[in-house]
């Protein structure tokens, strides 16, 4: 195990050496630009829009992050040949896997702490003081969190045998079908015979980001159910599980030209 | 014992896009390095030496045979601890340093924490990097980044090394130095196994060498007896200015420059040669034995097969 967190932390270090964590700086600009904003043309939703703007803008930033970087944790490895000196050593690829992965859920989550400090930092500024449902801003940025295990899987997963170029397309398609997964299981029950079974099944194999987005609820202060952090978390990390096993298994039998 | 096996190792490829065609990167090979042994693995480029590498390394999967090293399986944890590699135009992640790098890949080889600074600090001091331990590894030169590259391959210590063009992209004191350093872990018992196409510094180095060419190995052995078969002819070499018949006769080639000529010639007519000069009063300055060279060698080996059965 000490084998993966070397790996993790190394890649944790690629990235705050590659100012990834840069995009604090525009995230800080645009929290301080919208509370200063906020504050004089919104009449008692300051509260609400501050909430919206940061949560939706935590999740684009580290949405990118996800993508961008995910795509390149392994082909980026192997085109510039960084690979061959790490798995000429007792490294298991399977590690090798799991460590990228968790070197960059790392990344996320550290540049998300960042990001809610600023979000509460910009609902002090605004309301003056702190209420009973702003607690539910903590569950609303862990299931963000969980967006980006799941996204970070998938971009690895496409990663170990695509091209980056592809890799990115392929997430960022699975990313915007995965928002309107619910309304995909709509669908499905529409429908008919084999095409029944056909829109089912791709309903229920494109990431269900949709149950994971609640900003628009916790923006109104609407309470959010422990069943559903219960189920979301399972559901995370079965799909996110799932994503990796399956980088591990292609990876496993690539061969390294 | 054999510190490394292969047992008819072979990789294809599939070329094309639509139509996708075999292409043989190594036919069959089955050799044996022993222990201790320094063995140079020469080839012209696209020869297979790095695809040996790369099958020997996990890298990539034979097509068929297999390999082992120390006795083990190629992918088995056990034996890649005892390993260390250097690839062709090694590239190492430029936002750390050599310190960090090196600590790095301590740790993924199983190094005590304890033990690591240690083992950092020698490495460091043993490839002449300790000035520049703490610089980012995107301000060194090519030839810095070989010798960092030397450095992880040896750092934990393994009992095989393989290098893969060691001296590539090395000055000449850099090649001295790489020399030496292979020199001294033969010295301290490692097998090193290491791939060039610079015939001088493995005729200087190693115990045994392997000629591979489009894949196919062409010829295994000791420097010295895969250059005997060129061996009996002799130069002879005199002074006053000319070549005479009597000499030319003979059949071998002669040079003359200036004051001094010379003929090479076979053994069995140096007396002739001998009686030859002093009929025509000519000095005779040196006679020497003509060894064949490795190059030699090398290039009959080079040869296509059909010239080679001429």
């Amino acid at each position: 195990m000490s084998r993966v967190t070397s790996i993790a932390s190394n890649t944790f270090r690629e990235a705050v050496r590659d100012r990834v964590l840069y995009n604090l700086i525009a995230f800080a600009l645009l929290m301080m630009g919208a509370s200063l904003l906020v504050g004089q043309i919104s009449l008692g939703v300051e509260r609400n829009v501050v909430i919206n703007l940061g949560l939706t803008a935590v999740s684009l930033f580290g949405l990118v992050i996800a993508v961008f970087i995910g795509i390149g944790l392994v082909s980026k490895e192997i085109e510039k040949k960084t690979l061959y000196t790490i798995l000429s050593r007792p490294v298991r690829r399977w590690e090798f896997i799991l460590g990228k992965f968790g070197g960059l859920v790392a990344t996320l989550v550290v540049n998300t702490f960042f990001m809610a400090i600023g979000i509460f930092a910009a609902v002090l500024y605004l309301a003056r003081h702190f209420q009973k449902a702003d607690a539910y801003l903590l569950v609303a940025l862990y299931f963000i969190i969980l967006q980006f295990v799941m996204i970070t899987a998938l971009a690895l997963l496409f990663s170990s045998f695509s091209s980056p170029l592809l890799s990115a397309v392929f997430a960022f398609a699975l990313f915007i079908i995965g928002t309107f997964a619910q309304d995909l299981r709509g669908f499905a029950a529409l429908t008919h015979g084999a095409a029944r079974w056909i829109a089912t099944a791709a309903a229920y194999v494109v990431p269900n980001f949709a149950a994971l987005n609640i900003i628009s609820s916790v923006a109104h202060g609407q309470p959010v159910a422990g069943s559903l952090v219960l189920y979301n978390s399972l559901y995370a990390l079965l799909y996110s599980a799932a994503a990796v096993a399956g980088a591990m298994l292609i990876f496993e039998h690539r061969n390294l030209k | 014992m054999f510190a490394i096996e292969t047992f008819g190792l072979e990789k294809t490829y599939s070329v094309g896009f639509w139509r996708k065609r075999p292409r043989c990167a190594l036919r069959p090979l089955t050799l044996g390095v022993e222990e201790g042994e320094v063995f140079g693995y020469l080839g012209p480029n696209g020869a297979g030496k790095t695809t040996t590498l790369k099958l020997l390394m996990g890298l990539m999967f034979p097509t068929s045979g297999s390999a082992k090293i120390l006795g083990m399986e190629v992918d088995d944890p056990r034996m890649k601890a005892q390993i260390g590699f250097l690839p062709e135009q090694p590239y190492f992640y430029d936002y750390l340093t050599a310190r960090e790098l090196l600590e790095y890949y301590a740790q993924l080889s199983g190094v005590e924490a304890r033990a690591r600074a240690r083992r950092v600090a020698a490495v460091l001091e043993r490839v002449g990097l300790v000035d520049v331990s703490g610089v980012q590894l995107r301000k060194f030169s090519k030839g810095m980044l070989q010798r960092v590259g030397i450095a992880q391959a040896i750092l934990h210590d393994p009992k095989v090394v393989f290098l893969d063009e060691p001296m590539s992209g090395l000055d000449p004191i850099g090649r001295r130095e790489v020399r030496d350093l292979i020199a001294s872990l033969k010295e301290e018992g490692k097998t090193v196994f290491f791939s060039t196409h610079i015939l001088s510094d493995a005729e200087a180095l190693c115990d045994r060498v392997a000629i591979l060419h489009q894949g196919e190995l062409r010829g295994i052995g000791v420097i010295a007896d895969l250059t005997s078969s060129v061996r009996g002819k002799v130069e002879v070499m005199w002074q006053g200015g000319n070549i005479p018949p009597a000499i030319r006769s003979l059949g071998g080639e002669c040079h003359l420059t200036g004051e001094m000529a010379r003929s090479i010639i076979a053994e069995e007519q140096l007396d002739l040669a001998i009686d030859a000069l002093r009929r025509a009063n000519l000095k005779l300055v040196s006679v020497t034995p003509v060894r064949a060279t490795l190059e030699d060698y090398f290039v009959e080996k080079l040869s296509p097969a059909e010239a080679i059965a001429k």
